[in-house]
């Protein structure tokens, strides 16, 4: 057994901990947090597997950026302790109902699929340098520039349409 | 692995923090030394010869103090905060590089914790995790004062972010790495600062806001906020939110004299005087102490903007960070990139002094814009 296994055992636990404290807590500002933490094991989970660069991102982008603004947003309108509402009385049996479909999906792919001559290793760690960073870039910026692109033009959409939503209208107070 | 390796991370990290923890206590002595300084007073003075002793004194009366936990207060939360907002800031240090290398006991010592290739997105990442501290300090304290601080400040942290990742980019781009060793040895032949003023002058702008110094202080905005965050802190917890003030102030300073004044190199000018014996390269012990002046001086720079500076309106701040700071700082990222790019191309290497020309000319465009802003008539009240 060695250490990257041991890490990697006691990390899930901790991953699957803090999901479990997202979904259950009671308090919203509670499961922000345990999401937080969640996302920081998932990104040492990258760093496990020798992809710095999508780690620091990961923990800038979703730890850093968005979880403070959920935050925010959750100390701003007071929500942290909501009462359990009943306004949609069929949510409940369907999403136990779905949530079925899913573990059952899940456990028979597991074993259908499951074969022992298939062994996954980690990345070499040898790419975790700064040349792998710059073909990275090389990639990003040669063969999947339509998908760059696209998605800064997503972007771009989704930031004039909240300007729009929040802009005052003329004459209006 | 040897263990000597772990020993040798382990002994680097210990050094660096308490460099830190001391800078921080003497920080506090300086700062309270200068603005006695600037506004004609003596500053604290009694306890040791020029007071040296203050700060140890300060330690010994905030230990002392007695310890208040508000009944309402959103327990572990509240607990967590403190050590949330200081970790980060010690942690921050890690990847900055002190100096070269010298040899101890037959092996290689490199003056630097850890030398990480995404060395600046590391920095990006830590720094928005510092958020944290800060807002969950102002919730949990369940109190309406606190809270607005907590508010505030995350909104401040985010909104600045963007202009202080796109200073990284400037840095990044220029140095061709996002690793701050070879960001330094790219500074060998001349400072980004000198290739870049209007980057790095937006680099000290926002690192204020993002330390949450004055003029930028509102999350604690004493007259208005008693104090915002941590109104309800007392004791030693107060104690480490101040210390973890003082601690990314003098981080900060660390990178910023990493990214824009050489780093630990002296004076580019200065590698061939008297056969080279100011320069690093010769000279490993130099590296440190190149770094601690530029700190102490980007450091003043700080004071003294907090004693010549009144605090900015909250919502000319938000104004200031999206308005100009975050399209100056795209512009100037845009033109180091073509200046670097056509000097690349055309092989001409005049033409990365079109750079710093350019971006001095958005800058005052930018100054131009706040100056027509700030004038009375466009604040009238509707």
């Amino acid at each position: 057994m060695n250490s990257d296994l041991i890490v990697f055992l006691v990390l899930s636990l901790v991953a699957i901990a803090t999901a479990l404290g997202m979904l259950f807590s009671r308090n919203a500002v509670y499961s922000a947090l345990f999401l937080v933490l969640n996302f920081v094991t998932v990104a040492i989970f990258y760093l496990l597997l020798g992809a710095p660069f999508i780690a620091m991102s990961q923990i800038t982008v979703y730890a850093g950026a968005i979880m403070v603004l959920f935050l925010f947003v959750i100390m701003l309108l007071g929500a942290e302790n909501l009462a359990p509402t009943s306004d949609l009385p069929w949510q409940k049996p369907l999403a136990r109902l779905l949530s079925v479909i899913l573990v059952v999906e899940t456990i028979y792919l597991l074993f259908s699929r499951a074969r022992t001559d298939l062994v996954v290793t980690a990345p070499d760690a040898s790419l975790n340098t700064m040349e792998s960073l710059r073909e990275m870039a090389m990639e990003l910026f040669s063969s999947y520039l339509l998908p760059f692109e696209i998605t800064s033009i997503l972007l771009l959409v989704a930031m004039v349409g909240a300007i729009v939503l929040s802009r005052r209208e003329k004459g209006e107070k | 692995m040897d263990w000597t390796i772990w020993l040798e991370w382990f002994l680097k990290g210990l050094i660096l923090c308490l460099i830190l923890l001391t800078g921080f206590a003497y920080l506090t002595l300086y700062e309270r030394r200068a603005l006695a300084r600037i506004q004609i007073r003596v500053g604290p003075n009694r306890a040791g010869p020029q007071g040296l002793l203050q700060p140890i004194a300060d330690a010994v009366k905030l230990i002392f103090k007695e310890e208040l936990t508000p009944g309402k207060v959103y327990r572990v939360v509240f607990l967590l905060a403190p050590v949330l907002t200081v970790v980060p800031s010690l942690i921050l240090a890690a990847v900055i590089p002190l100096g070269t290398s010298f040899t101890l006991f037959g092996r290689e010592i490199t003056l630097y914790v850890a030398d990480l290739n995404v060395g600046v997105l590391y920095l990006t990442s830590i720094a928005s995790i510092a958020v944290y501290g800060i807002v969950l300090a102002g919730w949990s304290s369940n109190n309406k004062y606190a809270m607005l601080g907590g508010i505030r400040s995350s909104a401040q942290m985010i909104s600045y972010e963007l202009s202080l990742g796109l200073c990284f980019v400037i840095a990044i781009i220029m140095g061709n790495s996002m690793n701050l060793n070879e960001i330094v040895n790219a500074q060998k032949d001349v400072w980004f600062a000198v290739i870049q003023p209007a980057g790095a002058l937006v680099f000290l702008i926002v690192t204020l806001a993002e330390v949450n110094r004055a003029p930028f202080d509102m999350p604690e905005a004493e007259q208005e906020l008693t104090a915002g965050y941590h109104a309800e802190y007392s004791g030693m917890k107060f104690a480490l939110f101040f210390m973890a003030e003082y601690q990314k102030m003098i981080v900060i300073s660390m990178i910023a004299a990493t990214l824009f004044f050489g780093g630990y190199r002296e004076f580019w000018f200065m590698t061939d005087w008297f056969g080279g014996i100011f320069s690093v390269d010769r000279f490993w012990f130099l590296g440190p102490i190149y770094l601690m002046l530029k700190v102490v001086v980007l450091l003043f720079f700080m004071i003294w903007v907090r004693a010549t500076w009144p605090r900015i309106r909250y919502d000319r701040l938000m104004a200031f960070g999206w308005k100009v700071l975050l399209p100056l700082s795209l512009i100037l990222a845009f033109i180091t990139a073509v200046g670097i790019l056509l000097t690349d191309l055309l092989g001409n290497p005049l033409i990365i002094w079109g750079v710093p020309v350019l971006s001095i000319i958005c800058a005052l465009v930018a100054v131009a814009f706040i100056y027509r802003d700030l004038r009375r008539k466009s604040h009238g009240r509707v």
